[in-house]
């Protein structure tokens, strides 16, 4: 483990009675660094985020977030984390705004009138700010999400994917907004994607999940060249596939 | 317990309540047509009784305090459903929000709406039917305290069979206060219940206020050692319900329930 890690994973199990969901994974996130989780459904991506979110414990393992252990300290370690997923939109009723105050107190964000503003005119809501978050479209919310996820400029931000089933333009926007956030020195990001393409635009390692393990972890550029794959895509394609061999059988 | 995050989940609620008339009705809508409704039966009581016993404090005033557990634990558990309708559970569990500072908040919002709810039926019995809850003395504020705890605990508990047990138990949690009364003795003496009933209705708080009510209305001091007891119970409720809230909560984490409840797409 790094000790200035803003994320250590080691040894992460889960266990839901005989299924091995999550398997003695271990990895840590780096300041500065966005790492891309990937693997096929039910790899285990979204498991490892519910138990870094601290809404699912682990039958193993130990996390730490900027330092905090999170089984010890789960409030002082989630006040440094924050995270947008697909599924688990804002409440629709109500506004933008009203999502972002009370989320930010939840967090106790310091000048938090001033910081709305900022994350309004940066996620570009603020002509939807009196809109009710269920009445937006799939990329607005999206972008309410990210603006909520930022609210305490965490060290640790869980991206679980983020631009699923939004335009590629809206999606750009967003992987120029994560990619900033990270420019600018706050913290580290883990990601989830099944988009390959992105995953190798973004991120600055990758770790590919089967079956509950880390089976492969490295550069997205370099990966595939090393495993004789022509591209990310083909990796995962083939990574997924082995996962699927009677050998590769619990 | 971080204030802030208390008054996030209250700042919440105000904001659904405030553009929202069909939240803000039920605080005081049904208990009005109750007041009316057993003030009315009361009022008839009183022509063709003619015992010259008064029966507007002692139903009227039974249903006015059954009304107001009512409205306190519906006020907890109607906050923690807004939760799930919306499927807020990942939301808000997934940040530094204590399940403490979450039951505070709820706690309060249920304080609030039953307040106004209880100002509400005061104002009308007062002023349609004469009811003075003066007229109970110095007892008026343990028999409301009293129903106040007990309305937070059966709250609190009703909002854990909910994340137990699923959106679809919502229905089990609406009716606790009606399956309740026959045993608090609202509009009864208990003496009239079955033996096996009576063993009940001497562990529910609710029974000593009914019952030091009735004695009031008639002219009697209060019992306030039987007072004294249903107090006792009231907090005791309270305890059990927030370490029940707390297990199911510790359960939820265990099993991935939370997480599930509103992510449906967890691989």
């Amino acid at each position: 483990m790094t000790a200035a890690a803003v994320l250590s994973v080691d040894k992460l199990c889960k266990a839901f009675g005989g299924l091995r969901a999550v398997d003695a994974v271990s990895f840590h996130v780096a300041p500065g660094e966005i790492v891309g989780l990937v693997g096929p459904n039910g790899a285990g991506k979204t498991t490892t985020i519910n138990m870094i979110l601290g809404v699912l414990a682990p039958t193993s393992g130990r996390i730490e977030i900027d330092g905090v252990d999170l089984a010890a300290n789960r409030s002082r370690a989630l006040a440094r984390t924050n995270f947008a997923a697909v599924y688990a939109p804002l409440p629709g009723n109500l506004t933008v705004e009203q999502n972002l105050r009370v989320f930010g107190m939840i967090y106790a964000v310091e000048g938090l009138s001033e910081r709305i503003e900022q994350l309004l005119a940066a996620y570009d809501l603020a002509r939807y700010r009196k809109t009710k978050a269920g009445v937006l479209s799939s990329g607005e919310q999206t972008r309410l999400g990210l603006a909520k996820a930022m609210l305490n400029r965490p060290r640790l931000l869980l991206l679980d994917e983020p631009t699923a089933s939004i335009d590629p333009a809206t999606a750009r926007d967003i992987r120029a907004s994560v990619t900033a956030f990270v420019a600018e020195g706050h913290g580290g990001v883990v990601w989830t994607s099944h988009n390959m393409y992105e995953v190798e635009a973004v991120c600055d390692r990758v770790l590919f999940l089967a079956r509950g393990k880390v089976v492969l972890e490295g550069d997205p550029k370099t990966l595939p060249h090393q495993h004789g794959a022509a591209s990310l895509d083909d990796l995962f394609v083939q990574v997924a596939h082995e996962a699927l061999l009677p050998e590769h059988a619990p | 317990m971080n204030p802030s995050r208390v008054a996030a989940i209250v700042l919440r609620q105000l904001y659904l309540y405030s553009g929202s008339p069909q939240r803000v009705l039920p605080i005081f809508a049904w208990v009005a047509v109750d007041i009316l409704l057993w003030g009315f039966i009361s009022r008839y009581l009183n022509g063709v009784s003619h015992t010259g016993f008064n029966f507007v404090p002692a139903l009227l005033g039974a249903i006015l305090l059954w009304d107001f557990l009512t409205r306190v634990m519906q006020g907890v558990t109607t906050a923690f459903f807004e939760d799930v309708w919306s499927r807020n559970f990942l939301n808000f569990f997934a940040t530094p929000l204590r399940t403490s500072e979450y039951v505070a908040g709820l706690v309060v919002v249920g304080v609030g709406t039953s307040l106004v709810g209880l100002v509400v039926m005061l104002a009308l019995a007062w002023g349609a039917f004469g009811l003075s809850f003066l007229s109970y003395g110095a007892a008026l504020a343990p028999f409301l305290m009293v129903l106040f705890v007990t309305g937070i605990a059966l709250g609190i508990t009703g909002a854990a069979i909910v994340l137990r047990l699923g959106p679809a138990s919502e229905w089990l949690v609406w009716p606790i206060p009606t399956l309740i009364s026959p045993f608090a003795g609202v509009f009864y003496p208990i003496s009239v219940l079955p033996g096996w009933m009576q063993v009940i209705s001497r562990v529910l708080p609710p029974s000593y206020v009914f019952d030091s009510m009735r004695a009031v209305v008639a002219g009697k001091p209060a019992a306030w050692d039987r007072l004294a007891i249903g107090g006792g119970l009231s907090i005791i409720y309270l305890g059990l319900a927030c370490l029940f809230f707390a297990s199911v909560y510790r359960y939820a984490i265990r099993t991935g329930l939370i997480a599930r409840y509103s992510a449906e797409t967890v691989s």
